[in-house]
């Protein structure tokens, strides 16, 4: 396998998608996030007490999504280092149901690009049941020029 | 009880201090799906010119969040977690997590704003490392209903 050439700045233009990715997310790996990050509010692994607060059942952790969409940067950008600035909005919970699991389409776009301080912002798009979840997800990244 | 903004500007002690290891940063790519073999591989990592395995871009809130617990469950802070929805998440990174990094929390209650039915609370991490250099800043933000929305 030979290594994979690294993006670099000069070679990208606004507006070019990078990367997509399809996520998959099962109550399962909600358990696995809540003992990863300490987050155990019971909304994300408990259907009674989810209900119990007015949600349709049990939801997605908000920062498992945002973890997860930014995978696909770091693959990308060949090194997860090269993150320098994340920000989202939780623009809608993401039912997981049980059985079966919830589908997220992760794509990744150049949103902007900063030659003089050598970074690109990505802008990434999280889409589940055809609504966008994520609103202004930007991951701002580093790249040789 | 309402929301306390009497909060917003409060500053606190630094925090428990937080040891970085390379399992949880393993446990938290993996359950977040990150792939790249620098979270799990130490040669990846110094392939890449990092000390040991480099935790993933939202790492930090593992540390953010236990250290906002001292004001989220303070009773007086009013905050009905029941009644909470996250509304935002910020990270800015000025080096990135390694494994081995030991790194001390402080925590900034930058706004609490009431806006309508619904109360805005801001809250802010700021990690450093032992030298006391910024490594990272978390800035979150909670929306909580209120009693009759």
């Amino acid at each position: 396998m030979s290594a994979p050439v690294n993006p670099r700045l000069s070679e990208l233009a606004v507006g070019d998608v990078v990367a997509t990715r399809t996520l998959e997310v099962d109550r399962a790996r909600l358990v696995r996030y809540a003992g990863a990050s300490g987050d155990f509010n019971p909304i994300h692994w408990n259907e009674r007490f989810a209900r119990e607060v007015g949600l349709p059942g049990v939801i997605a952790h908000g920062m498992w999504t945002m973890g997860a969409a930014v995978g696909v940067v770091t693959e990308w950008a060949g090194n997860p280092g090269a993150v320098v600035d994340y920000q989202t909005r939780f623009a809608r919970p993401v039912p997981v149901p049980d059985p079966g699991a919830a589908t997220a389409e992760v794509t990744a776009t150049v949103g902007a690009l900063d030659p003089d301080a050598g970074t690109a912002r990505i802008d990434l798009t999280v889409v589940v049941e055809g609504q966008r979840v994520l609103a202004k997800a930007q991951a701002v990244v580093r790249l040789e020029a | 009880m309402a929301v306390n903004t009497s909060y917003a500007g409060r500053v606190y002690p630094p925090g428990e201090v937080y040891q970085v290891s390379a399992e949880k940063i393993r446990e938290f790519a993996e359950s977040t799906a990150n792939t790249h073999p620098a979270h799990t591989d130490p040669s990846a990592a110094r392939a890449l010119g990092y000390p040991d395995v480099v935790a993933p871009p939202t790492f930090a809130v593992v540390i953010a969040q236990r250290a906002e617990g001292v004001y989220i469950q303070d009773p007086d802070a009013g905050i009905d977690f029941s009644r909470v929805v996250h509304a935002d998440e910020r990270f800015t990174h000025h080096r990135p997590i390694v494994a081995g990094d030991t790194l001390t929390p402080t925590l900034f209650v930058d706004s609490v704003t009431e806006r309508g039915p619904l109360a805005m609370v801001t809250t802010r991490v700021e990690l450093s490392d032992d030298d006391g250099a910024p490594v990272a800043s978390v800035v979150s933000t909670l929306a909580v209903r209120g009693q009759d929305a």
